[in-house]
């Protein structure tokens, strides 16, 4: 098998390629953000006039709370209450597992096909 | 048997490949020790108690402990490869003479985007810290992002200048960060006469019951995220074989030992809900313990915990960057070695505004699950990396410095718990799993169908192995 010979790449070419990359990677941050579809948000359900007790604090976790600053129940309240919500579509996590095992599926097979290339030029065809 | 042996310093088949000059190999295992460490003790510090948030204290310590094995895993896997493929470039240079190119690409990408992340959110976590102690001495309002801009500066100039001495900063700084958090648990558990630790009131249910537990495992990745970069300075180490296992697995077991201590001390001194959103939980542990030697101790103690943090992550992240340049993946100009410093300097420079642009423009817990979501990746692939190694070379075809025990055990633990890590990220951050997953099938088809043809084929292959069976 004869040898690949790459083309010679400009420096433009080169430069343009990195910029992709860049734009790529730091869309997939923020393109999330920028679209209000960041997960991780916690809801608080401050009732009226909180209470220690009514928010479930015994007399060590109000002692705690004084010494991190919080002095009265109100201060603390939207803390003690905020909760993630964990409810999830079946359906959103089957398009989860396939994305994810679709993504490695791609992957391994191109890099199957390339690998075979190395490893026939680096040591000869059996 | 291939005619090199990885145990030998004459004939490890190492040396510089591509380049005229080579990287110093000037490192020792302590140094690896280190990076390792000094890249994930931040996790102690910070970042690991929205494991609390996500599921209460309880969920944060079997996460604590199923990450451990995690972990544990990876430092085996990792150990045994990196061991036997030396070079910059770490698991990326395994993928690239075990999967393939494109897998190489990916993982390469995995590690400069992980390390990056981590990079940028260490900064953050500095610029916070300083605030929060500025606010503490009468000066509130003080603006973060000079701190941010001037961290980052720092260490990547120190970066620049030579590897000797970047990971010898890291190594007593991390010592420095490690010894403080083993005082904190000294005085508050064994030396203070009057304990301030409270777990039985403080210690509640699993809020959220055991769907938290598994959406902990999100979070209980920070306890351990980057021990894995050891592998980075595979080519700057005297002896690969010998340093890079001992730095990894006394670095995985320094790091159990700092994480288990961590949630015993926080736990036992804050109500769950406030720790689990607390920006800097070590520091406002120091504080309720109201030892003011231990304030300053995990004040000191944090911020060289970020620093120590973010000059490891330049170091591995350049490295990564440096490794696909210089095999043509990306712009060979990024593969230069610096004449003088024999640092990959231009990598090094590269990376410093970009990991500004996170820095200063994402909040801290994207910007940490990106970088757990890239890790992630890079620890699903290992599994699939260390089968078709032993496949492909068994044993007996080239020697370790290294062999791990029980294969393929280890290899389908970690499997199973990266699958559990999936769903965790995916109860609630899974908009962001969605779009890392879509940049990567993007840049994957991106660079093969456009970038890959620049590459020489043969020449990605450096290690002087024997031909692998089946092909």
């Amino acid at each position: 098998m004869a040898n690949y010979i790459p083309p010679v790449q400009s420096k433009i070419s080169q430069i343009i390629d990195v910029i992709v990359l860049l734009v790529l990677a730091v869309g997939a941050l923020y393109v999330p953000l920028f679209l209000n579809l960041v997960g991780s948000a916690q809801t608080s359900n401050v009732p009226d006039n909180p209470t220690w007790e009514g928010l479930g604090q015994n007399p060590t976790m109000v002692e705690k709370w004084n010494e991190l600053g919080y002095a009265t129940a109100a201060d603390a309240a939207e803390l003690i209450t905020a909760r993630f919500d964990y409810s999830f579509s079946i359906l959103n996590l089957l398009v989860m597992i396939v994305v994810v095992v679709g993504y490695y599926a791609i992957v391994l097979r191109f890099s199957g096909k390339e690998y075979r290339e190395v490893i026939s030029e680096k040591f000869g065809d059996k | 048997m291939s005619n090199t042996d990885i145990t030998s310093a004459e004939m490890d088949g190492m040396g510089p490949k591509g380049t005229k000059l080579g990287l110093a190999r000037v490192l020792g295992p302590a140094h690896i020790w280190g990076l390792g460490v000094g890249i994930v003790l931040v996790g102690e510090y910070m970042g690991w108690n929205f494991a609390v948030g996500k599921g209460g204290a309880y969920a944060a310590l079997l996460a604590c402990w199923f990450a451990g094995i995690l972990y544990s895993c990876v430092a085996m896997i990792d150990s045994e490869v990196t061991s036997t493929v030396a070079a910059a470039g770490g698991q990326y240079t395994q993928a690239k003479h075990i999967v393939g190119p494109l897998m190489a690409f990916n993982v390469g990408l995995y590690l400069v985007f992980a390390y990056t992340m981590l990079e940028a959110a260490n900064a953050i976590t500095f610029g916070f810290l300083i605030d929060t102690v500025a606010g503490m001495t009468g000066h509130e309002g003080l603006d973060q992002r000079p701190f941010i801009i001037l961290s980052i500066m720092f260490l990547a100039w120190l970066n620049y200048r030579g590897v000797l001495a970047t990971l010898t900063f890291s190594l007593v700084i991390t010592a420095f960060a490690f010894c403080a958090i083993i005082a904190l648990f000294l005085s508050t558990a064994v030396f203070m006469s009057d304990s301030p630790l409270r777990h039985v009131e403080l210690m509640t249910d699993l809020p959220y019951g055991w769907l938290g537990v598994l959406a902990a495992m999100h979070f209980g990745l920070w306890y351990y995220l980057g021990i894995e970069g050891t592998c980075q300075a595979a080519e700057e180490v005297r002896s690969p074989a010998r340093a890079l296992p001992f730095g990894t697995l006394a670095g995985i077991m320094t790091l159990l030992i700092a994480a288990t201590l961590t949630w015993y001390v926080s736990v036992g001194l804050m109500p769950w809900e406030y720790l689990g959103q607390a920006g800097v939980p070590l520091f406002d542990a120091a504080r309720l313990s109201g030892s003011m030697t231990l304030m300053v101790l995990l004040g000191v103690g944090t911020m060289f915990a970020t620093l120590a943090s973010a000059n490891g992550c330049i170091n591995d992240a350049s490295r990564a960057w440096f490794a696909m340049g210089r095999d043509h993946y990306l712009p060979d100009w990024f593969g230069a070695v610096h004449p003088k410093f024999r640092t990959p300097y231009r990598s090094i420079i590269f990376l410093v505004p970009i990991a500004l642009v996170f820095a200063l423009g994402a909040p801290l817990d994207q910007v940490i699950t990106f970088s757990i979501l890239s890790g992630l990746l890079g620890y699903t692939f290992m599994p699939m990396n260390v089968i078709l190694f032993r496949r492909k070379w068994p044993l007996d075809t080239i020697k370790r410095g290294y062999e791990h025990p029980f294969h393929p055990i280890p290899a389908i633990i970690l499997l199973c718990l990266c699958g559990v890590t999936f769903f965790a990220v995916f109860l609630g951050y899974g908009s962001q799993l969605v779009a890392m997953l879509s940049f990567y099938i993007i840049v994957s088809l991106w660079f093969h169908f456009w970038r890959y043809r620049f590459v020489r084929r043969a020449a990605q292959f450096t290690m002087p192995w024997p031909r692998p069976r089946g092909y």
